[in-house]
């Protein structure tokens, strides 16, 4: 028996933490937005869902075997994250076709090319949205309208969020004060029915999934917080200013703000590793999200923002360390 | 608000098994194998021969060195033989065998149970018995006692700062030794303040031992200058930088000692050796060691002899279980895993913890994911993940600039790693590289 004893260096005990528990986590906190996309927008939210989380899930399975042989571990939910994170991301109408060259992007290009997770610089599932965005923009941008589209999925009738609303009637002219009439109450936007993708829209769901990341200690409070609070505050500070269209609360609760704050703007892989560095890079988010909104081409802007602040993020690992113990003792020079 | 260090930590389960056992004095071994190497720095002298008759208390082997420390015979018997002999870890090392007859104490030593409250010895002659006696960190870390009380020219101590955290998992010696031995301990304290010249002493317990704290407080309550800080619980709190930070709010700066703050910083176990040497002239040969592992039928704190074999202490305890699959000298963060178990203990035997599978299995690691919770869990502010490439690329100048040498090899990034990577193992390895390098570049 004691030739059997090991003699591995300390520590001799772990945590327990994996990165499955991790991801399975995250899995778990999107569960509520999931379940209320489904209230809100019936078949469609769950085709897309299904297409896209299965769409991943095989491609991953697909590339990491045959392409790069590799044993493939979608058992660490990564692939199924990616495309939960998609499906929430794009509008419930949206053609199985274009979800799946979407998903192809998101996996292969976004997150396989770079040697797969943890490697990736980009967020697989914003890069995907991105390019969809931007290959296919009439079918991205015409979201289908909430609670009476339950029982179609292609067909179903749609409108506008309300940034775009708003940004459309401020370039033909209309009256700010009258558009606001047009936007949904506060309340709908808080609970997501409104018009918009799959995820964005009820912050009350998000906000949920947030407080269960931060209690199970899967994420901290500093992406998401500041993200949040930089829009507010700039927004607030930009209205007092007298920009058009700036309205803190109508800014955070759509066009996927908090979606983008708690679940994409945290990826592990793509945001800084350190406290501080956390910091800088949201308030990078939410500084781009909001110039981006206002002065932008796009009704909203958290996505590319996000995926810039990714590209800074090797940057700020290099340049914001931990704060260190001790600094480094003067050496004095020696006077004779 | 209780107080703790600011940077990193984490909070293993204490599993402090053993904390309200009482502590039982373990039998003479047959035979005594006393290592002449159980200190930090040069190893001792040895000063008796084989088939020399030998009293317990009796010098065996004399300090080779300023940084070195004497030994004595743990037992009163026959030198067997002086040769080299399998240490915890398989390694041979020069020791002498002694074989026991029985415990007949060397002269002038006092082994009643009076308490000597009175300190008539001046700093010189107090730091002396402690040399003479042969006292060392007891906490594990094994640095000799008298080289911290003698700071070097330029630098005076004004705080005492003594551990009585124990931060690390399962181990209750020195909850124990607070509980058991409370007055010498604060004995010792005095001694050690009058040795070192400061007017402040502070004992330093973690929260999760409130009866040692009370018992400290009321002991301390009529002394001037000791106090009792409790401490909220969090790993590694014992790490002499993080206790001072805790305690006195001050950060030794990276690559100095505490005393570049002015503090000193000795183990409570220390504390009553110090008392024994110089009220008692007692020097060092035993200490109590925590024999522990849920698998145990009967855990225990044991008085130990130096020299005894731990398979003996394990016998104590109920013998070895079935599932063993390690067995560690000292805690489950910083100590090391033992090879044989004919070992004896030494100094800085703090505790010997029998693990089965499931507590102490190492998974397999996988690519890192970048959550930086090793960042965030780091009490020296380093980056673990990173040190650990730059290890493996071996790249030796950003290893140094990323202050790899400030490590303090206390397992919180491997504990934690989400990706179950071998953080402290190649950490480790950069250090035992770069360290000589650094060193001879200095002087
Ligand atoms: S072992 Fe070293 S690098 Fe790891 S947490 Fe402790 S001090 Fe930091
Ligand atoms: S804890 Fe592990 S997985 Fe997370 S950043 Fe550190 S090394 Fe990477």
């Amino acid at each position: 028996m004691m030739q059997f004893l090991k003699v591995s260096p300390s520590p001799h005990i772990h945590s327990g933490d994996s990165v499955k528990r991790n991801m399975y986590g995250v899995i778990i906190a999107m569960i509520p937005v999931f379940l209320m996309s489904l209230y809100t927008f019936g078949l469609g939210a769950l085709v897309v869902m299904l297409t896209s989380v299965l769409a991943c899930m095989f491609f991953e399975y697909l590339i990491v075997r045959f392409l790069l042989k590799q044993q493939p571990s979608l058992s660490d939910g990564s692939a199924i994250i990616t495309g939960m994170l998609l499906a929430f991301n794009i509008p419930t109408n949206l053609p199985v076709w274009i979800i799946l060259i979407g998903s192809l992007f998101a996996i292969g290009v976004a997150k396989l090319s770079y040697g797969g997770l943890g490697r990736n610089l980009f967020n697989p599932a914003l890069a995907g949205r991105v390019f969809m965005l931007i290959s296919f923009p009439v079918q991205m941008t015409s979201w289908p309208l909430p609670l009476v589209n339950r029982g179609l999925y292609i067909d179903a009738t749609t409108g506008a969020t309300p940034l775009a609303i708003i940004k459309e009637g401020l370039k033909n002219g209309q009256d700010y004060a009258e558009l606001l009439e047009k936007v949904p109450s506060y309340f709908d936007m808080l609970f997501g029915f409104t018009a918009g993708s799959a995820g964005e829209m009820s912050a009350v769901a998000i906000l949920l999934g947030l407080a269960y990341m931060l209690w199970r200690k899967i994420i901290t409070w500093h992406i998401p917080l500041t993200i949040i609070m930089t829009i507010f505050m700039l927004t607030g500070l930009l209205k007092f200013a007298g920009a058009p269209a700036a309205d803190p609360i109508l800014y955070i609760l759509s066009g996927g703000a908090l979606l983008g704050a708690v679940f994409m703007a945290t990826d592990y892989v793509t945001s800084p590793m350190t406290a501080r560095g956390m910091i800088v890079y949201a308030l990078g988010i939410g500084v781009l999200t909001v110039v981006i909104r206002i002065y932008g081409a796009y009704p909203e802007g958290i996505s590319f923002a996000i995926l810039i602040m990714n590209a800074f993020t090797p940057l700020i690992n290099t340049y914001i360390k931990p704060p260190m113990f001790g600094k480094p003792v003067k050496v004095k020079a020696v006077t004779k | 608000m209780l107080k703790t260090f600011a940077l990193g930590g984490i909070h293993p389960k204490e599993n402090k098994l053993t904390a309200k056992i009482p502590c039982e004095y373990q039998p003479l071994p047959k035979e005594a194998v006393v290592m002449v190497s159980q200190h930090i720095g040069a190893p001792a002298t040895v000063v008796v021969q084989k088939g020399d008759e030998v009293k317990t208390g009796q010098i065996v082997a004399k300090q080779g060195g300023f940084i070195s420390s004497n030994i004595h015979s743990p037992v009163s018997g026959v030198v067997k033989k002086i040769e080299p002999v399998a240490d915890a870890g398989g390694v041979k090392r020069n020791a002498i065998t002694i074989e026991v007859t029985g415990d007949d104490w060397a002269e002038g030593i006092d082994r009643s149970e009076n308490l000597i409250e009175e300190i008539k010895d001046d700093a010189k002659t107090i730091i002396q018995k402690i040399s003479d006696a042969g006292i060392v960190g007891m906490g594990g870390a094994t640095f000799p006692s008298h080289v911290k009380l003698m700071p070097p020219p330029g630098k005076t101590a004004k705080y005492l700062v003594i551990n009585g955290v124990e931060c690390e998992p399962y181990l209750t010696s020195d909850h124990r030794l607070m509980l058991e031995k409370g007055p010498e301990i604060v004995v010792g304290i005095e001694i050690l303040m009058v040795a070192l010249g400061v007017k402040q002493a502070f004992i330093g317990i973690e929260n999760n031992k409130p009866d040692a704290i009370k018992a400290m407080k009321k002991l301390t309550s009529k002394k001037k200058g000791i106090k009792v800080i409790p401490l909220k619980v969090q790993y590694p709190q014992g790490g002499e930088k993080q206790l001072i930070k805790a305690i006195l709010n001050k950060e030794v700066p990276s690559g100095a000692l505490p005393i570049e703050v002015g503090a000193v910083v000795q183990n409570v176990g220390t504390a009553f050796a110090v008392y024994e040497a110089v009220q008692k002239n007692k020097p060092l040969i035993e200490r109590v060691v925590t024999i522990t592992g849920k698998h145990l039928s009967s855990p225990k704190n044991l008085w130990v002899r130096i020299g005894t074999p731990v398979s003996s202490l394990i016998e104590a305890a109920g013998g070895l279980p079935e599932s063993t699959v390690k067995i560690i000298s000292g805690g489950p963060m910083m100590g090391k895993a033992m090879s044989n178990l004919n070992a004896p203990v030494t100094k800085g035997t703090s505790g010997i913890l029998v693990m089965a599978e499931p507590d102490t299995a190492r998974k397999p690691a996988s690519e890192c994911i970048r959550c930086g919770k090793c960042v965030t869990v780091c009490p020296m502010g380093l980056q673990p993940y990173a040190l650990m490439v730059y290890g493996i690329k071996q790249m030796y100048d950003k290893l140094e600039a990323g202050k790899v040498m400030d490590c303090i090899e206390c397992g919180s990034c491997s504990y934690t790693c989400p990706a179950n990577r071998e953080l402290l193992d190649y950490i480790r390895l950069s250090k035992s590289r770069l360290g000589p390098f650094i060193r001879n570049r200095k002087s």
